[in-house]
């Protein structure tokens, strides 16, 4: 028997997902275009091994194939483990880190909606402890061709050396660290003029800057969209910017500014398409903006002061055990019994 | 005149579907061959049946009494023959039936003599009385008794009345036709409950998408001219018919659940009531026949003035039902309710009669996983948070579930119409609120049978300790007897032989041996009252009969000598 209502919104868990998946496509471009192709074939990898995954757990546990593989929740982990990895990691770590993070983190929490982490970033932090030196290989823009990056994903030997070896957020905190060194050459630099160099754009690190403003585009359409709300990416960039400026104005030559921090690394693609995972993330207004500023802090913590090329995977997982608390105390009142 | 009008929030908005109906004036129905008037069609207890079958009555007899201190009374809605008082299925999802009043017409339509008031000088009290004789409840749905709502509460007066003509639900539209042709009429209604609410301001509330309905008002409010009655356009947003949401729009007051509005200073009434106030009040008619929309899938949508009691296929003919109907729903499509059969009867209740097909209200997609999005919440106008609550629900942690408000929810139904996961919300919180409703009836069943229970062990155990002081003191007054008898007995020989080992009072061997020889002669006695107990009315034959066996038992009991 059918009860009230009789008329629904057409609206779907697959169009929710197929939007936050248009959402990453200018950043996909961007990334494309400084960084080559190679990204292409790492979110076809993860891509192909998601859809495995989920089919195959999904079988096990007895559960309509058909309806959960279309939901494209799958996908959306998938590329978002594609895209926070080094677009050069062998195919056996996307593959993997992708199955971890399905199979794993979603599939055996209990599958769609029930999972307290983010696959994307569980599957990140697993994979930057097991294997460090490969996922801090970050080839500058325009360093390396679509076939090197096609030999490096899928040949064996790699000269690590080779590659460049850290993301501009892990350089400059290098450098600033030897800045801070009386004995180093680059004693007394400001970050400012530690940037002046070729691995370094406007804002971020070359052409990782671009990237993060695609994925600022597609993140601010999903907005316009309603797919998101502003809380969890205001809140993320207002306290990442603030913990970053409040040392940046205290000791200039010692941090990075905070447009160097929304401009690099995961940033906006944390604020936009990993820290609204509404499975994993908190749901009232309140305890929003509660989570995404621990998140902020967090990532500027582990930025400024942690051995991690970036902050953000890890602080997601940290406030992700915080979600169940957050949305427990943060429950709005309800009509009729607020305080005006 | 610009008001400052509040939100609520969440709602969402749904097609209307409302321009259909609203093409034609409200067309009246031809007499049905039957009516079927339920006798319990309002919030309160159940009237109780005043005629009998093959009765003759009169359009606007009273055919049902209102009982009790919440309840309205019932009427024939034309005259005719009564056929039967039997129980007959509701205009209810559930399918169960109720004591209904059969009535064949006999196509006069002819009234009864009808009791009048005049209600401009008449006490409220009286006119609350008269309206709950003429049978006026709430028309927007909820059908709760008028009368018991028209009193101003402690203040006795009332800052704002609302006038309900939002009638936000899809395909409804016997409001909006209702003002637009009888406004005047409502408003002399409206003039009534004022007085009789002591109510400062009215404020009618006609969501802005019933532009023709906002004007009429407005001509009629100008034309009666009454100060202090006013028709705002609100924003077209579903539930700001839903009487909380509108007084929050109006007034900016939230009233809490479980919280009388008049604690508030705010009542609110539908227009529809206020029409059917003013037909009772200014010609004596009782509430026998109410404006129905007709929609959905029939060929011409359109508003009725349908007598209550008439079957709804019978109405829904006029429309045109087309062939691949397959239910009707009383309501609209947010909060209707699926009916049972076609040939329920129209109540009080039905504002609408939307003709449903699998093509105009197909199943939903498969239900999904929650992946708590927060769009129900969102959407929640009591600010609830309903994927919390379907957690609790579904675990059926009905504690957690109150604790998250549960019983705030008003099953509006916005939650389950905006899931992308198509969950069927309000349904898991019916579920809840029945599971609890029914958890209650049984503890405080059980709760009864445990205070029974606690008592009769109570009452048990007082009358043996009732019983046993009883015997004490009876045993102490005999014992003292027994002491006295013996203290006589032994008297004057103690004085013979004071230095003998004797003891002055009885020895216990002697009190005992006194009290089982008086036990012994009370039972005896007792056993002689109660021998002859089938004696008492004999004949002298028998008597003579018995005499002779006593003797007979007497002779062969005496002992026998000691030389026999």
């Amino acid at each position: 028997m059918i009860n009230s209502p009789f008329v629904r919104k057409a609206a779907s868990v697959q169009q929710v997902m197929l939007q936050v998946l248009l959402a990453l496509v200018p950043g996909i471009a961007a990334y494309v275009w400084f960084f080559g192709a190679g990204i292409l074939v790492q979110i076809a990898l993860a891509s192909a091994a998601a859809v495995a995954g989920e089919a195959a757990m999904l079988a096990v546990r007895g559960k309509p194939k058909a309806l959960f593989l279309s939901d494209l929740s799958a996908i959306v982990t998938a590329w978002l483990i594609a895209l926070t990895f080094p677009p050069i990691v062998p195919w056996w770590l996307t593959v993997t880190a992708t199955l971890l993070a399905i199979v794993v983190v979603k599939q055996l929490y209990g599958g769609l909606g029930q999972n307290p982490f983010n696959p994307a970033m569980a599957a990140f932090c697993l994979m930057i402890v097991a294997y460090p030196a490969l996922m801090s290989q970050w080839p500058a823009a325009g360093q390396l061709d679509f076939s090197s990056q096609l030999q490096l994903i899928f040949g064996g030997a790699r000269q690590v050396d080779a590659i460049s070896g850290a993301t501009p957020l892990d350089a400059l905190r290098t450098a600033l660290r030897a800045a801070a060194n009386p004995d180093s050459q680059l004693h007394g630099l400001r970050a400012a003029q530690l940037m002046d160099g070729p691995a370094y754009g406007m804002l971020g690190g070359k052409g990782g800057e671009w990237v993060a403003l695609g994925f600022l585009l597609g993140g601010l359409w999903l907005l316009q969209r309603r797919i998101i709300t502003w809380h969890i990416p205001g809140a993320f960039c207002l306290a990442l910017a603030a913990s970053a400026g409040l040392l940046w104005a205290v000791r200039p030559e010692g941090f990075a500014s905070p447009v160097f921090h929304l401009a690099s690394g995961g940033a906006m693609l944390g604020a936009f398409f990993i820290l609204t995972d509404p499975v994993s993330g908190a749901t009232t207004p309140r305890g929003k903006l509660l989570f995404a500023a621990g998140a902020g802090v967090l990532t500027f913590v582990i930025r400024a002061f942690g051995a991690y090329p970036d902050g953000v995977a890890f602080a997601t997982l940290l406030m992700n055990l915080c979600v169940p608390l957050i949305d427990m105390n943060t429950q709005a009142p309800v009509f009729g019994h607020k305080k005006d | 005149m610009l008001r400052k009008l509040f939100k609520f929030h969440g709602g969402v908005k749904p097609q209307t579907h409302k321009t259909q109906s609203t093409t034609q004036p409200i067309a009246r129905v031809p007499l049905p061959e039957r009516l079927v008037i339920p006798l319990h069609q309002a919030v309160g207890g159940h009237p109780r049946p005043l005629v009998a079958p093959g009765d003759k009555v009169f359009k606007g007899q009273r055919i049902g009494g209102a009982d009790g201190s919440l309840s309205s009374a019932v009427h024939a809605s034309t005259s005719g023959i009564v056929r039967d008082v039997a129980p007959a299925l509701m205009p209810h999802t559930s399918g169960l039936t109720t004591l209904s009043v059969v009535i064949e017409p006999d196509g006069e339509d002819r009234w009864g003599e009808l009791d009048k008031v005049n209600y401009r000088t008449a006490p409220p009290d009286e006119l609350r009385d008269f309206l709950r004789d003429a049978g006026v409840v709430g028309l927007g749905g909820a059908v709760f008794p008028s009368y018991a709502k028209l009193k101003p509460g402690k203040e006795g007066r009332l800052k704002t009345l609302v006038i309900n003509g939002a009638e936000c639900e899809p395909f409804i539209t016997c409001d909006d036709l209702l003002m637009r042709e009888r406004a005047a009429d409502m408003l002399k209604g409206i003039v009534a409950m004022r007085h009789m609410l002591q109510a400062e301001e009215v404020l009618i509330g006609i969501e802005d998408n019933k532009p023709e309905a906002v004007a009429a008002v407005q001509a009629a409010i100008a034309a009666s001219g009454q100060s202090g009655i006013q028709a705002v356009a609100i924003p077209t947003r579903y539930p700001a018919g839903g009487a909380k949401q509108l007084i929050r729009v109006l007034t900016g007051i939230e009233v809490p659940h479980g919280r009388r509005s008049t604690d508030f200073g705010v009542q609110c009434f539908n227009v529809g009531t206020a029409y059917s106030i003013f037909e009772a009040l200014e010609f004596g008619r009782p509430l026998i026949s109410r404006v129905v929309t007709v929609a959905g899938n029939v060929d011409q949508p359109r508003n009725y003035e349908v007598l209550i009691g008439t079957p709804m296929d019978h109405v829904v003919r006029q429309s045109g039902a087309r062939p691949d109907t397959d239910r009707y729903i009383m309501g609209g499509p947010m909060m209707g309710v699926r009916l049972p059969a076609f040939d329920v009867p129209v109540v009080k209740a039905t504002n609408c009669i939307l003709v449903g097909s699998p093509a105009l209200f197909p199943p939903p997609p498969p239900e999904m996983p929650c992946i708590r999005c927060g769009e129900c919440a969102k959407a929640c106008p009591a600010d609830l948070a309903p994927f919390e609550m379907y957690w609790f629900s579904r675990s059926k942690n009905f504690g957690k579930a109150q604790e998250y408000h549960l019983f705030d929810c008003i099953e509006c139904g916005c939650c389950s119409f905006v899931c992308p996961s198509h969950i069927p919300l309000v349904d898991y919180f019916r579920f809840s609120k029945s599971e609890i409703w029914a958890r209650e009836r049984d503890k405080s069943s059980a709760d009864a049978a445990r205070d029974r229970f606690e008592f009769k062990n109570f009452r048990q155990e007082r009358e043996k300790q009732e019983k046993a002081e009883k015997l004490a003191a009876k045993a102490a007054a005999t014992r003292e007897k027994v002491a006295a008898d013996s203290q006589a007995g032994t008297a004057s020989p103690a004085t013979e032989a004071p230095d003998t080992a004797k003891p002055a009072a009885p020895s216990a061997e002697d009190t005992k041996r006194a009290l089982i020889a008086a036990a012994m002669e009370k039972a005896r006695q007792q056993k002689a009252q109660i021998a002859p107990k089938n004696t008492e009315q004999l004949s002298a034959e028998t008597q003579a009969d018995i005499d002779a066996i006593e003797a007979r038992r007497a002779a062969t009991a005496t002992p026998p000598t000691p030389d026999a």
